[in-house]
């Protein structure tokens, strides 16, 4: 094992995150507070509790995992798709690196940097709504494996990217409606049965559901559902990406 | 002694159909300078980058320091150094962190002394903290070149290394391969400029359409190919060659104040003394004689030129 470029890698990614901490750091932080001040706050005072729950503290799971989606998937991506663009993989392919190596150093200096973030959020939220956490293990779990699957979901993004408009499309396009669709900011038992069964195609729905019940023990599907969801999508992740890299796949071509 | 490099019937088609390289063979020694001749899209880089690992080849084998390139890469990635072509460099890194990224990328640990010794052997130490972006072309191309040598690699691929530099980095650089080969690295350099492997490679390998038309020693390929033309100053225009002279395939000049011969200087006979004699013979007074051998260039020019 190669430790030394792994650290090479992710101390390369991480010194990124510092030269841009204002965008990467500040700035979901004030997103996610303008959301506790307006849901959580505003409307929310005039909301009744869901499943005994204030609907500020109901919500703030679903946005923590919103954040972390986010932060993995571009930092993931744009990680491996910056030196795609910029000319530098070659310093990468040339190395004598495996790919394992290479996905640890990139993709774990994306989940760090999004549990970074994550972390940030649920403190702020704290500030705006009372969180308890009832299962901290299960928390953790449901926190790092998230964030380890979407930064790895991101660095296939940023290998299959020509341009930045495909590198932007999930983060802008795909993900905010599974989250917002996928029982962030209400419970589905809210919604008529028809869109109750929709919901259950949608991956995020899993997500949110099992990190809100490592915080109030309240689920919209069985929390082991919910691991083994994002337990399958990391094995999905892990798959293609050996794929990439045993084929060369738009990176040795 | 085995090779450092060899590489044995190497093939690359890309989807399009385009064949970059058809069928290479070629053993590179240990300690050589072997500089690569060739026009654009002549299948150099694609040579290149298969060795180093950023291009899957299509079939064939190369092995570095006796592994294979594809099942050993560890061992042959650690002693190969590439100095690309393009000046690719991130744009917010520093000069210090880009060259140590390098030796970590390569499984080394830090070791400051060293980076300091390749910055100011390549006259960088002043710009380590300046940020990449802010540096003029030629000192991206030294960058370049101190990333590569950060892991002290046996094997240094130059990918065009004076491409676009200016006269005296270009002379900098040569003395650098001077001190890199003194120091036992084999470096095989491509290169337009037929002067730059004229003057530094031990063995030249001329490329084309995707082969290798020969790799011979320079001085070699120099007698072999090399025609010499022999100029003959007459004291007295001529208006046409003499009979007696037609024999040895003269061209007389415009104004029929000169004679020139050409002839095969490494074969047994030139054929110059025959030719002063019959000078003579005809009554011809001869002013002065001057010699010139034909370049590289020239000899470059004609094996490209037969293989198209």
């Amino acid at each position: 094992m190669n430790v030394e470029a792994i650290k090479s890698i992710y101390a390369f990614e991480m010194a990124r995150t510092r030269r841009t901490l204002l965008q990467s750091v500040v700035s979901p932080v004030i997103t996610t507070s303008l959301y506790f001040i307006v849901f959580g706050a505003a409307i929310g005072s005039r909301m009744q509790e869901v499943e005994g729950v204030s609907y500020g503290a109901f919500i703030a799971p679903g946005l923590i995992m919103l954040t972390l989606l986010n932060q993995c998937i571009s930092n993931g991506s744009f990680g491996i798709y910056f030196p795609k663009f910029m000319g530098t993989i070659y310093e990468i392919l040339s190395s004598p690196i495996s790919m394992l190596e290479i996905v640890i150093g990139y993709v774990g200096a994306a989940a760090t940097k999004g549990l970074i973030v994550g972390t940030i959020i649920l403190i702020t939220a704290s500030f705006f709504v009372d969180i308890t956490i009832k299962h901290p293990v299960m928390m953790v779990l449901f926190f790092v494996l998230t964030a380890v699957t979407f930064s790895l979901f991101g660095f296939m993004i940023g290998i299959w990217a020509k341009d930045f408009e495909q590198l932007n499309l999930f983060p802008m396009l795909i993900v905010p409606p599974l989250v917002f669709l996928g029982g962030s900011f209400y419970s589905i038992d809210m919604l008529p049965p028809f869109w109750q069964a929709v919901s259950h195609f949608n991956p995020v729905l899993y997500l949110v559901s099992g990190f809100r019940w490592s915080f109030y023990e309240i689920a919209d599907v069985n929390p082991i559902v919910s691991l083994v969801t994002v337990l399958g999508f990391l094995v999905v992740c892990l798959s293609i990406t050996a794929w990439i890299f045993k084929t060369g796949y738009k990176l040795k071509n | 002694m085995a090779p450092i490099v060899s590489i044995r019937n190497l093939t690359k088609s890309y989807a399009t159909g385009f064949k970059a390289l058809k069928g290479v063979d070629l053993d590179i020694e240990e300690g050589e300078i072997l500089a690569l001749l060739g026009p654009n899209g002549a299948g150099k880089t694609t040579m290149i980058s298969i060795i180093c690992g950023i291009v899957t080849p299509t079939s064939g084998t190369v092995t570095v320091g006796g592994h294979d390139i594809q099942q050993d890469f560890r061992r042959t990635r650690s002693i190969i150094g590439l100095v690309p072509q393009e000046l690719t460099l991130d744009a917010f890194e520093t000069v210090w962190n880009t060259v140590s990224f390098s030796r970590g990328l390569h499984g080394c640990k830090p070791d400051p002394a060293l980076i300091e010794r390749i910055l100011k052997d390549l006259s960088l130490y002043d710009k380590k903290d300046t940020m990449l972006r802010h540096l003029s072309g030629g000192m991206r191309r030294r960058v370049l070149i101190a990333k590569a040598l950060s892991y002290e690699p046996k094997v240094l691929f130059l990918d065009e290394p004076t491409a676009g530099v200016d006269v005296s980095l270009r002379k900098d650089m040569w003395q650098l391969v001077e001190r890199l080969r003194a120091n036992g690295v084999t470096i095989i350099l491509t290169t337009h400029y037929i002067e730059e492997a004229e003057e530094i490679a031990d063995r030249i390998g001329v490329i084309n359409h995707g082969e290798i038309l020969l790799v011979e020693e320079k001085q070699a390929l120099m007698a072999k190919l090399g025609r010499k033309q022999m100029t003959v100053e007459l004291a007295e225009p001529l208006a046409a060659i003499p009979d007696t002279l037609s024999p040895f395939g003269l061209t007389l000049s415009e104004e029929g104040a000169r004679l020139v011969y050409e002839f095969n200087a490494s074969g047994e006979r030139t054929g110059i003394s025959s030719l002063l004699a019959a000078l003579s013979q005809a009554g011809l007074r001869v002013k002065d004689i001057s010699t010139e051998q034909s370049s590289l260039e020239d000899i470059f020019v004609e094996l490209v030129g037969e293989g198209k």
